[in-house]
């Protein structure tokens, strides 16, 4: 077992009176992929936001490598090494492929991942360097919020929904690099999905959520395996 | 004709400074979608400041920086101690804030050096260049107007567009959640914003100052014409506010010369009005939707 580089511990977040992350326990070890399930609304976005510090949780922690990131600022935890590739609207359409990309490794300074290596694993991108990123298909807009994200090196990769709107096959690809990463670079991905099944084939481990609450956690193999389980929260 | 020639240039120079009035309002507007109506409080606060360093004995020069360096401070000051609590909230909010900080300015200046206008020196002739024995309404003066504020321009947008800092403070203005989770200290690049925009208004009270006069209430048709410059580039454009500066400057030129001075603030406003009837996106903004 590797070492655990992510940890939440009695998470809750609350908007208003409602609960939207209700007790979540979960760690997240190098090199490891966590898949976090479950339908629309069961605070999948909301427990990545609260990680990353988007959100200020009403109680629990969040640690990286044993270190409490509470009350810090986003940008404090980006830099301690949490990337968050938001959902959907992750890149900044108004400039170029290229400056979204020099965006993502600025505060790294010369400890940056080359923009060259992103174009290496996206090589779509490449074509597209000069163009506003407002111009990109849904597949490529993707590839440009996760190949930003890897440029800062990150220790630990929030994925919201990466395959969310792709083509099937363009899905397959992005989940297999996701596993790719995770192994190459020690990276710990936690990776949010509604699409149970492509998100379990490529993760160790599984959590699903629901109403906020961990219903099921268990290796990415018994989750797909157990039948009852896939019939009342996953859909397939 | 010579009298077209001369209203052309005059129209150029006031115009210049109308750009950059306009740029001060566009960076604030693009990266905190508030309109700056303080702005003109701002610049006559740090005119008076060159204006108190002049009187007591400094250089012209030294005046002019100090006044551009106060500015920038001044910018920063608003942002961090006033604006910040009113971004993120309805609009009305920050229209309000900065009105009343207008008035407070305003007040504070006439406290301070009373309410009578004072001159101001130019930076260098106002006499006219003579071509082929006519004088023309074109000054050395003009000439340094003219490129001064181009130049900053120019600076800027190289600042914008070259810089990694540029870049930092673009992606805080177009998409400030995704910026912090990119590590970008998006609130120390929105406090730049206002610093930056405050030096270029600052930058047009100096330049204004001799044909104005320094009083607290002397810059008030500096920022109506800013705006309208600014609201004719597109409000969301550098480019634009230079060129609606200019065009502003051309044609409030042309109404003061041909139907006499009284008209000139009531043209800009018809401007202002047309503008926003006819194409309220501006002159020259490429209409851009943000996509999810």
């Amino acid at each position: 077992m590797s070492a655990t580089l992510l940890q939440v511990e009695g998470l809750v977040t609350e908007y208003g009176p409602v609960r939207a992350v209700d007790g979540v326990d979960l760690s997240v070890s190098e090199g490891a992929v966590t898949a976090v399930l479950g339908a629309n609304g069961a605070g999948k976005t909301t427990l990545l936001r609260t990680i990353s510090g988007l959100v200020r949780p009403r109680s629990g922690t969040v640690e990286l490598e044993g270190r409490s990131l509470k009350g810090l600022a986003v940008e404090r935890i980006v830099r301690l090494g949490v990337a968050h590739v938001p959902e959907g609207r992750g890149v900044i359409t108004e400039l170029t492929t290229e400056e979204n990309l020099a965006l993502g490794g600025l505060w790294r300074g010369r400890g940056a991942m080359p923009v060259e290596e992103v174009y290496e694993l996206f090589p779509p991108l490449r074509e597209r360097r000069r163009q506003p990123a407002g111009s990109l298909s849904g597949g490529e807009r993707q590839m440009l919020s996760i190949g930003r994200a890897l440029v800062a090196r990150p220790r630990v990769l929030l994925l919201d929904e990466p395959s969310l709107g792709l083509a099937p096959l363009v899905s397959r690809e992005i989940m297999e690099l996701v596993r790719r990463m995770a192994a190459e670079r020690s990276v710990a991905v936690l990776l949010v999905e509604q699409n149970a099944r492509s998100a379990l084939a490529v993760a160790d481990r599984g959590v699903v959520l629901n109403l906020g609450r961990i219903v099921a956690e268990g290796d990415a193999s018994d989750l797909i395996a157990d039948e009852d389980l896939r019939r009342a929260y996953l859909g397939f | 004709m010579t009298r077209f020639v001369d209203l052309t240039l005059n129209g150029i120079s006031t115009g210049a400074i109308y750009a950059a009035v306009a740029l001060a309002l566009v960076i604030i507007w693009r990266s905190t979608r508030i309109v700056n109506f303080a702005q003109g409080g701002m610049l006559m606060i740090t005119t008076f400041i060159a204006s108190a360093l002049i009187s007591s004995g400094a250089s012209y020069w030294l005046a002019f920086v100090v006044a551009l360096l106060s500015g920038f401070v001044l910018g920063g000051l608003v942002e961090r101690l006033l604006m910040r609590r009113v971004e993120g909230k309805p609009p009305l909010n920050a229209v309000i804030v900065t009105f009343g900080l207008l008035i407070l300015l305003e007040a504070v200046a006439g406290m301070i050096w009373g309410n009578t206008p004072r001159s101001f020196p130019p930076a260098f002739s106002i006499r006219g260049y003579s071509v082929g024995g006519t004088r023309l309404l074109f000054a050395p003066n003009d000439t340094f107007i003219v490129l001064v504020v181009l130049g900053s321009a120019a600076l800027l947008a190289l600042l914008f567009r070259r810089t990694t800092l540029g870049l930092r403070m673009r992606a805080s203005a177009f998409a400030p959640e995704v910026a912090r989770l990119l590590g970008v200290r998006v609130g120390g690049m929105l406090t730049l914003g206002w610093a930056l925009a405050s030096l270029m208004g600052s930058l047009a009270g100096v330049l204004v100052a001799p044909s104005v006069f320094v009083g607290p209430n002397q810059f008030d048709p500096i920022l109506v014409f800013g705006f309208t410059a600014a609201v004719m580039g597109g409000l969301d454009s550098p480019a634009g506010a230079v060129v609606g500066g200019l065009l502003l400057g051309l044609a409030l030129s042309y109404v003061g010369g041909y139907e006499g001075s009284a008209l000139v603030t009531l043209a800009a406003l018809v401007i202002l009005l047309l503008v926003l009837m006819v194409r309220p996106q501006g002159l020259f903004s490429t209409p851009r939707e943000r996509r999810v």
